[in-house]
């Protein structure tokens, strides 16, 4: 028993891991922009998608594949950023980036089901079905690779918004834009690529999504009531918050799923609901201000 | 100012003089119930009542959802928590109780109670988060729902549940639908009016435009939001339970539809956001199309692109909705017309410049002017 549910401990944690990824992407969008990007889901299954294409035809290994996946998100999320959120004004402009990006997604899942069908994919790769085999534990690899690879892009996160003069202008603009601009920060120029790099990161979690699990168009709206929830928790516009949520969601999961594997994610949205009952704004979110 | 003035305008459709052509008063709502009463008269063809059942439906809905989320400001995507609700609450005490028939149809209240009952908690869990925190948390409860559905052994998981049969005749089967739901639709509309010029409206609208404020001018402002919370999820339980009965089976993918949420938002939208005519005009408009859409394109994928093409169109260029703008336009119009025959003398007509919104309360937004 002890050992099933470390076992259990193990992979949440590691499946969290490529969750927290994903969700990072989401809460920077938040922060920086008020946008909440429900379109965050399906953009993760084109980047599978992407990503399945070049395994495909071009043979080219899924890991390999993010240099070419990840500019192209990154350009897409730029593209969506001036080319829609920007012209949107007016008071009711965050709710309508919310409309917005929900349009985003349909179009896209529409585009994804005529291009790929409803049948569903999976991405494989010599990783995908083999296993390390370390502490009597057997980790899958691909799971390991994601991992590693989320937790890589994590801290390189991290770095460029605490270290760079870049992350510092992102900073200031996601505390204050009108004290931002007076300092003479480009908003613009930070929230499009703000969006490019919260669209980017789902280069790699497609990989691992797709990795992990048989996709189609249809499963973006799994993935983004599971990110949503994971921000939700955290606190919307946390990055700490999500990636704690995350490894919860992930932990949560793989343990309920030894007893019940239909109600694993069920029991996820429980906590999640008795956690906003009590605090409202998430676990590491600030009070909400005054609504102006 | 001038941006403030226009949403009260917007806002402000029942005897804003601004609008009289296109808030058109009870004159016209009349005639437009009569043209609904005799419409399945004149046209019998199945598929046209189909569509016009499916399109009553949906200005129902998009009432109800408007009288929340229009007048309070709060965005709800949850509203297929409830429309499901009363799906499956009729479909489960129709198999249980082993109900046939035309006799369905009593079960109608209970769909209401039922999503009255899941609105309260959804309500007081959703509603203590504003703005897009709220919209999520919406969102995400949505899932909950759909999950459930799915999983549950008495929702009949993936398979969903029949409908009682009923035994009509194929050529008449759409009327009595038809008049079912042009009678839930005038009343949702009648209630949206009669809550739009009450204190309960009012203080619906004062926490649109300053929640705080309205708190602090004595509004209890939980209560309020909730009232409007489970009335609107009644309304859209109800909505539910007939649209059940029409199509005669729930699956949990359509039963707890995305889609819908999308859908009765944008109608909304697109007519005229928190306004009383505009989520009316958007399903009459929207929903024939997305019918026929569906109809005539064999290829579902196809229709979700179109579909989701022009609710980004709408989002991106008429967002303010159809009614306000035309409003605004004509008013600047009968100004400028007001303002020429200034030149040849006194001028007799209303002052120049837009006037200010009658009839509309002062906001009690920041851009109310202050007190002399």
């Amino acid at each position: 028993m002890g050992r099933e549910l470390s076992r259990a401990i193990v992979d949440g944690v590691l499946v969290g891991g490529v969750y927290a990824l994903m969700a990072v992407g989401l809460t920077l969008i938040f922060g920086v922009l008020d946008i909440i990007n429900i379109a965050q889901g399906i953009l993760v299954v084109l980047a599978a998608y992407l990503s399945y294409l070049l395994s495909v035809h071009l043979h080219l290994d899924l890991f390999l594949g993010l240099l070419v996946t990840t500019p192209v998100m990154f350009g897409l999320g730029v593209v969506i950023q001036v080319v829609l959120m920007r012209r949107l004004r007016g008071h009711e402009r965050t709710s309508m980036s919310l409309l917005a990006s929900y349009a985003v997604m349909i179009i896209i899942e529409g585009i994804l089901y005529l291009s790929f069908g409803p049948d569903y994919v999976t991405l494989n790769a010599w990783y995908v079905n083999q296993s390390l085999h370390i502490l009597g534990f057997y980790l899958p690899y691909v799971y390991l690779f994601g991992f590693a690879l989320a937790a890589g892009i994590v801290v390189a996160l991290y770095l460029l918004l605490y270290r760079t003069m870049f992350g510092r202008s992102l900073r200031a603009t996601m505390q204050d834009h009108t004290a931002a601009r007076l300092i003479g920060i480009d908003i613009n120029r930070v929230a499009a690529l703000a969006f490019g790099i919260g669209v980017g990161v789902t280069a790699a979690g497609g990989v691992a999504f797709g990795a992990t699990n048989a996709f189609n168009a249809n499963s973006g709206y799994d993935l983004i009531s599971r990110l949503l929830a994971i921000i939700i928790l955290g606190g919307m516009g946390s990055i700490g918050g999500a990636l704690v949520a995350a490894i919860m969601m992930g932990t949560i999961e793989s343990v309920v799923d030894i007893w019940s594997p239909t109600w694993s994610v069920a029991v996820f949205y429980l906590a999640l609901v008795l956690v906003l009952t009590f605090r409202p704004q998430g676990l590491f979110g600030q009070r909400e201000a005054r609504a102006q | 100012m001038t941006s403030g003035a226009g949403r009260a305008w917007g806002a402000g459709l029942p005897g804003g003089k601004g609008l009289a052509h296109l808030a058109p008063g009870p004159i016209v709502a009349v005639l437009l119930l009569l043209a609904g009463v005799i419409f399945p008269l004149a046209i019998t063809s199945e598929t046209a009542t189909q569509i016009a059942v499916d399109t009553l439906l949906f200005v129902a809905a998009a009432v109800a959802w408007n009288l929340f989320s229009g007048f309070s400001g709060y965005i709800s995507l949850g509203h297929a928590v409830f429309f499901g609700t009363g799906a499956y609450t009729v479909g489960i005490a129709a198999q249980d109780w082993h109900v046939t028939g035309d006799l369905e149809f009593a079960l109608l209240p209970l769909a209401g109670l039922a999503a009255g009952l899941v609105a309260v908690p959804f309500g007081l869990i959703a509603l203590r988060v504003r703005r897009h925190t709220f919209v999520v948390v919406t969102i995400a409860i949505f899932f909950i729902f759909q999950l459930m559905a799915f999983n549950f052994s008495f929702t009949g998981g993936s398979v969903g549940i029949p409908a009682p049969f009923l035994t009509w005749a194929p050529e008449t089967y759409n009327v009595p639908f038809y008049y079912l739901a042009l009678a839930l639709a005038a009343g949702a509309a009648v209630l949206s009016w009669l809550i739009y010029g009450s204190r309960f409206g009012l203080q619906l609208r004062a926490i649109r435009d300053d929640e705080d404020r309205a708190r602090g001018l004595g509004v209890r402002t939980m209560r309020v939001k909730l009232t409007a919370f489970v009335i609107s999820g009644v309304i859209t339980g109800i909505v539910g339970a007939i649209w059940f009965f029409f199509i005669a089976q729930v699956l949990p993918q359509y039963g707890f539809d995305p889609l819908f949420d999308l859908t009765v938002a944008l109608m909304a939208f697109i007519g005229g956001f928190g306004t009383l005519w505009g989520p009316i005009v958007g399903a009459l408009a929207l929903e024939p199309i997305q019918q026929l859409m569906t109809l005539r394109l064999s290829n579902s994928y196809a229709s979700e692109l179109i579909w989701g093409t022009l609710f980004l169109l709408v989002i991106m260029f008429l967002s303010r909705g159809v009614l306000p703008i035309a409003g605004e336009k004509i008013a600047r119009w009968r100004a400028r017309r007001a303002r020429r025959p200034a030149g040849d003398g006194p001028a007799p007509g209303p002052a120049p410049g837009p006037a200010p919104a009658p009839g509309v309360p002062a906001r009690l937004g920041p851009d109310a002017p202050p007190p002399p």
